[in-house]
């Protein structure tokens, strides 16, 4: 130990910086929270306060009438069921855009560049994934209720266009990080594209796509209750209605309900994904 | 003790003793695991489709397809009047603000929440570590629409719901990888400062905090990325933002400013896509 220590300074050495950056950022937020109505003292307000107070003490005791939690489960299936149904299209959607847009089974880029007919094609394929995936599935939801009418018809149309773009792109992205040796050789030896796809990337990368399906079934399990919110059925809608009834108990019975079942998913599709890894 | 497998099994004139001819593998057998799962799977979506009453007939009738087509026309032309975009300029502004706002409370909120969720050093008791474990995977779990929906009631219709909502969600989120980047922070300095009798406070302040700051900021950026996303939609339950724009518009059938509307939200994602995509490009470099 060095005998000459000297004490610790008792100010922080660094305040003057620090000070200003606190300063700098109060500035950057001043309009931030100007624009976003940030004004937290309406939440002591005497009148909002009776309200928020009436509306915690209703989730005492959480409703648990058999007619309740009966009507409940059969929401979480639905739920599940639109997450299901919604991913098993969203795949039919994923797979042909996929093959049309990889350009590893290009037969033309072999020599060297693609030709320029294919290179268009693939790029507007990629353009129709890119929409697909990033219109919300909120607003796809809000579209398909003004067209079917409200009920799972919408959430499962809603699930299938966004995450048909979001699977197809990463799809495509997966199948060409990988070795193009096999597929190329294929390709060249004059197998035609789908056998190329079968008996060369496929083998190669299906862990690999069927682990991110499965996260991806996740996810969707947890926009489907979202979903509900806009009408299109499930557990979210009957959690809408109890809100706006102010049914604090019924409220609280079903977010429990929509934490196990996420944390549920979450088990299943990380033992699913460890069974392939 | 190994099992004989085939490779090893060689016949006297060195040639591999591969069956020639073998049948394919059963197309089910009741010792593969793999064989089961895909049974599940296939099950459930079986169920799905079957429980859910879709209304296909409806949807790919001539008469859908036919209000499908003029539903999809009354999108074009969008309304492009100066006073409307500038009510959806505005509208971005707001969705942007409160994204930014959000993301910087849930910054706060999950950093002042990771510090009892994580053991400091080794011998920290850390007694509200499951505790505030538990309470930040409850906050994680409700997504921000459902925060939203439930803020509403304290606060009001308009976008300072909306602030909170992201804020609640994000803490959780951000609160669990702080913790995670605190514990394993290299306990070097602390021990250091903390064997000089140097205060908790201080420790934290001036040996664990340096070191996981740049990890801290890169998780707050990505959750802000996310956030940005998420406040376009939320406003659909009334919390502000191009989203409560959108359900109003679209309520009362103005299709051309729904069209305006989902535009906006459009430029604004590919925009934040656009400029992380550059940045993180810039930082890999």
């Amino acid at each position: 130990m060095n005998p000459t220590r000297t004490a610790p300074p008792a100010r922080d050495p660094a305040w003057l910086g620090r000070l200003s950056w606190c300063a700098a950022a109060l500035v950057v937020l001043w309009p931030l929270m100007h624009a976003t109505e940030f004004r937290p003292w309406i939440l002591f307000e005497a009148r909002n306060l009776e309200v928020t107070g009436d509306f915690l003490a209703s989730f005492f005791p959480p409703a648990h009438s058999a007619e309740f939690l009966a009507m409940a489960a059969r929401e979480t299936w639905r739920t599940v069921a639109i997450a299901t149904a919604g991913l098993t299209l969203a795949l039919a959607i994923a797979a042909p855009l996929t093959l049309l847009a990889t350009s590893v089974l290009s037969v033309s880029a072999l020599p060297g560049r693609m030709a320029r007919g294919p290179f268009l094609l693939r790029q507007m394929v990629r353009w129709l994934l890119i929409v697909l995936r990033s219109v919300p599935e909120l607003v796809w939801a809000l579209v398909f209720v003004r067209v079917v009418g409200l009920g799972p018809t919408a959430g499962v149309l809603a699930i299938a266009l966004t995450y048909g773009g979001m699977l197809g792109k990463v799809y495509a992205e997966i199948l060409e990080s990988g070795e193009p040796h096999a597929t190329q050789t294929l390709l060249r030896n004059g197998s035609s594209r789908l056998q190329a796809f079968f008996f060369g990337l496929l083998p190669q990368n299906a862990a690999e796509l069927t682990s991110y399906t499965v996260y991806r079934w996740e996810c969707a399990i947890r926009s489907s209750v979202v979903l509900g919110f806009v009408g299109a059925g499930g557990l979210g809608q009957q959690m809408d209605n109890s809100m706006k009834m102010f049914n604090g108990g019924e409220v609280l019975t079903m977010l429990a309900i929509f934490v196990a079942l996420v944390a549920l998913a979450d088990r299943v599709s990380a033992g699913l994904r460890r069974a392939l890894g | 003790m190994p099992a004989p497998s085939e490779p090893s099994v060689r016949r006297r004139d060195g040639a591999a003793a591969h069956a020639p001819y073998r049948l394919p593998p059963r197309l089910f057998d009741a010792r593969c695991r793999a064989c089961w799962y895909s049974v599940a799977v296939i099950a459930l979506v079986v169920a799905s489709f079957a429980s859910l009453d879709l209304q296909w007939a409806q949807f790919f009738s001539l008469e859908a397809a036919r209000s499908m087509g003029r539903f999809v026309g009354e999108f074009f032309p969008p309304d492009l009047q100066p006073a409307f975009v500038q009510r959806v300029i505005a509208a971005t502004w707001e969705t942007l603000a409160m994204s930014a706002l959000g993301t910087a409370l849930a910054a706060v909120g999950g950093l002042a929440l990771a510090l009892p969720a994580s053991r400091l050093h080794e011998d920290d008791p850390a007694p509200g570590r499951v505790s505030t474990r538990l309470l930040l995977n409850a906050l994680r779990s409700v997504p921000e629409l459902v925060w939203a929906a439930l803020l509403l009631i304290a606060a009001g219709l308009g976008p300072f719901a909306g602030t909170l909502a992201l804020a609640f969600h994000t803490a959780g989120v951000l609160g669990r990888l702080f913790a995670e980047a605190i514990e394993n922070a290299p306990p070097g300095p602390g021990a250091a400062l903390r064997g000089q009798g140097v205060g908790r406070l201080r420790v934290f302040l001036y040996a664990t905090l340096p070191q996981v700051l740049p990890q801290l900021m890169s998780y707050t950026l990505y959750r802000w990325e996310n956030n940005i996303r998420a406040a376009a939609v939320l406003g659909v339950v009334g919390a502000g933002g191009l989203g409560q724009m959108l359900a109003f518009h679209m309520g009362l059938f103005h299709m051309g400013k729904t069209a305006t509307i989902i535009g906006a939200m459009l430029a604004l994602v590919a925009l934040v896509d656009g400029m992380s995509l550059a940045a993180r490009r810039r930082l890999t470099r």
